[in-house]
């Protein structure tokens, strides 16, 4: 039973920084590849505050969350006037470098990482959920606002978006800032959560990770990403049966779907009682093309 | 002589060693429908970059309602009150024709980003008067019944109407118009005229316009402005420029000899 709620733990955390970067790569579509880098610095915040500060959970937090912001307008002042590869791997460099620097500082134990990291317990196990349910909510209003709406014409097209008006640069800041705030609330929630933190916790693999359940969930859907992020984290889980061929199996599975479905499980759509009627009208619609596709054909 | 709304002063944009717009001075009048033609490559579509700050200006002035506007950030152009269409139509493709209008609005809305994320009381409000400013001009505009089809997948006339509901969304008082007909075949050429006339009038904007359907030119414009390699080669009223002498041999006999 515990384990099965260890792996609901995990997959609240990961939701909360999934959700900041649906934000930045399936709304705005900026696709970053450093994301852990911000996770880290959460993480390293709320270990500090908490083991070191002996400050409570929710300090550590809203501090993990507010550090990671302001890294992220620094880096977004450098990166976010690069277009599509080059922010990529700016973004790549990013996540590297913090992981390094977190590596070589001696305060944070180096390499060898923080144990003894004060854990949720008891009541307080109910935080990530608790943070989970927020992040989702106030992501949902963020993406559903003219701001959000500003998002998504960026993305859909840079050069129409700066003649309706919309300061390109400035969205591209907000969704930057708002992934970085969520990744490193994720990043709080994940220190504390698991007692132990270590910088290869945070190496590329697990930014790819994220990436990965936010294209498999569907691009510019919350509701994806949820889903996204509760599959791909209980499934390796579920997999260890396997033991050392459940990556291979995720892989697979992972491709499978993106075959299956290139825009992902929900891309574009989400799970509202409205959201399902528009998917269900579209299938209809569809159906009703091919059928008078090969009906036309036949007569 | 009435208000001039746009003037462009000896307006230069070189790329390298290439002059593309070499000192080109016009005047688009108040409430008035301008044209810029020319062969290919003639600077116009540079031009329209050069208003909406899309270029750098090389040298000269823009001048929008008497204030310079030379080398804004596009976004504040726009917020001025200047709007354009793309030759090639640049829609939000994946959105709905709604949403497509509905976003550009949103300068009609006043709630900050703390207020959106938190849902505060102004954040429904104006979320109303927004649809609803969006849901009428598709009326006025004939799309109403289309609102919720996805953009991309609208007929190709209907994807130039909608950029331009678009457009409008954004209140312009100057409406810049990039080869509005391209593609088009002469009836819908035809509704096309109607419908600038129309919008200028209902909207009271001005509305500058690059177009190689010279019946359109002809019959909407109320100056006309022609360009060659960069260079003004005659400019004023639709009769006199068609039968300047220059004109007619870098451009309309060209096209006569087709």
């Amino acid at each position: 039973m515990e384990y099965i709620l260890g792996i609901f733990e995990l997959s609240a955390i990961n939701l909360v920084a999934v959700l900041g970067l649906s934000i930045l790569t399936g709304f705005t579509g900026l696709f970053s590849f450093g994301h852990a880098g911000f996770m880290a610095i959460g993480a390293y915040v709320a270990a500090i505050l908490t083991k070191n500060m002996h400050l409570p959970f929710w300090v550590a937090i809203v501090a993990a969350g507010i550090s990671a912001g302001l890294v992220s307008i620094v880096i977004g002042r450098l990166t976010l006037k690069l277009k599509g590869d080059y922010f990529c791997i700016a973004t790549m460099g990013f996540g590297e470098a913090v992981r390094l620097i977190f590596s070589n500082m001696n305060y944070v134990n180096g390499a060898r990482g923080m144990a003894n990291i004060p854990q949720y317990d008891g009541a307080t196990l109910a935080i990530p959920f608790v943070v989970a349910l927020i992040a989702i909510v106030l992501s949902w209003n963020l993406v559903n606002s003219r701001q959000g709406r500003n998002l998504v014409a960026v993305r859909e097209e840079e050069l129409a978006a700066q003649m309706a008006g919309i300061n390109v640069l400035g969205s591209k800041m907000v969704a930057m800032i708002a992934s970085a705030v969520l990744a490193g609330v994720a990043g709080a929630l994940m220190a504390n959560f698991v007692g132990f933190i270590a910088p290869k916790s945070f190496n590329m693999t697990k930014s790819t990770e994220l990436t990965i359940i936010v294209i498999f969930g569907g691009l510019g859907s919350i509701s994806g990403s949820v889903v996204g992020a509760f599959v791909l984290t209980a499934l390796p889980e579920l997999l260890r049966a396997f033991s050392d061929w459940r990556l291979v199996f995720y892989g697979l599975a992972v491709v499978v779907i993106m075959v299956g479905r290139p825009q992902g499980l929900l891309g574009g759509s989400e799970l509202t009682p409205s959201g399902i009627r528009k998917m269900i009208a579209e299938r209809k619609a569809k159906l009703a093309l091919a059928r008078a596709k090969t009906g036309g054909g036949q007569s | 002589m009435s208000q001039a709304i746009l003037e462009l002063k000896g307006l230069t944009k070189s790329f390298g060693g290439l002059t593309a717009v070499n000192e080109v001075s016009f005047r688009v009048e108040e409430g008035g429908i301008s044209g810029l033609i020319g062969p290919n490559g003639a600077g116009k579509t540079t031009i329209f970059n050069l208003i909406t700050g899309v270029y750098k200006v090389s040298a000269g002035d823009i001048h929008f309602r008497g204030k310079s506007i030379a080398n804004k950030e596009p976004y504040a152009i726009a917020d001025l009150g200047i709007t354009r269409t793309f030759q090639n139509i640049r829609l939000f493709k994946n959105l709905s024709v709604l949403d497509n209008v509905l976003t550009a609005c949103h300068t009609s809305a006043k709630y900050g980003l703390f207020e959106a994320i938190f849902r505060l009381p102004r954040f429904g409000k104006e979320e109303k008067v927004l649809l609803e400013k969006a849901m009428s001009l598709l009326e006025i505009m004939g799309l109403a019944d289309r609102a919720e089809v996805i953009s991309n997948n609208l007929p190709y006339g209907l994807q130039r109407r909608l950029e331009i509901t678009r457009a409008l969304a954004l209140d312009p008082k100057l409406l810049l118009l990039d080869e509005p007909a391209a593609g088009m075949n002469p009836d819908e050429t035809i509704q096309l005229m109607r419908l600038i006339g129309d919008v200028r009038e209902r909207f009271k904007l001005s509305v500058l316009v690059i177009e190689h359907h010279m019946d359109l030119i002809m019959g909407v414009c109320e100056h006309i402005h022609v360009l060659n390699f960069g260079c003004t080669l005659a400019d004023g009223k639709p009769g006199d420029v068609a039968n300047d002498p220059k004109v007619v041999e870098a451009y309309l006999g060209a096209e006569e000899s087709k």
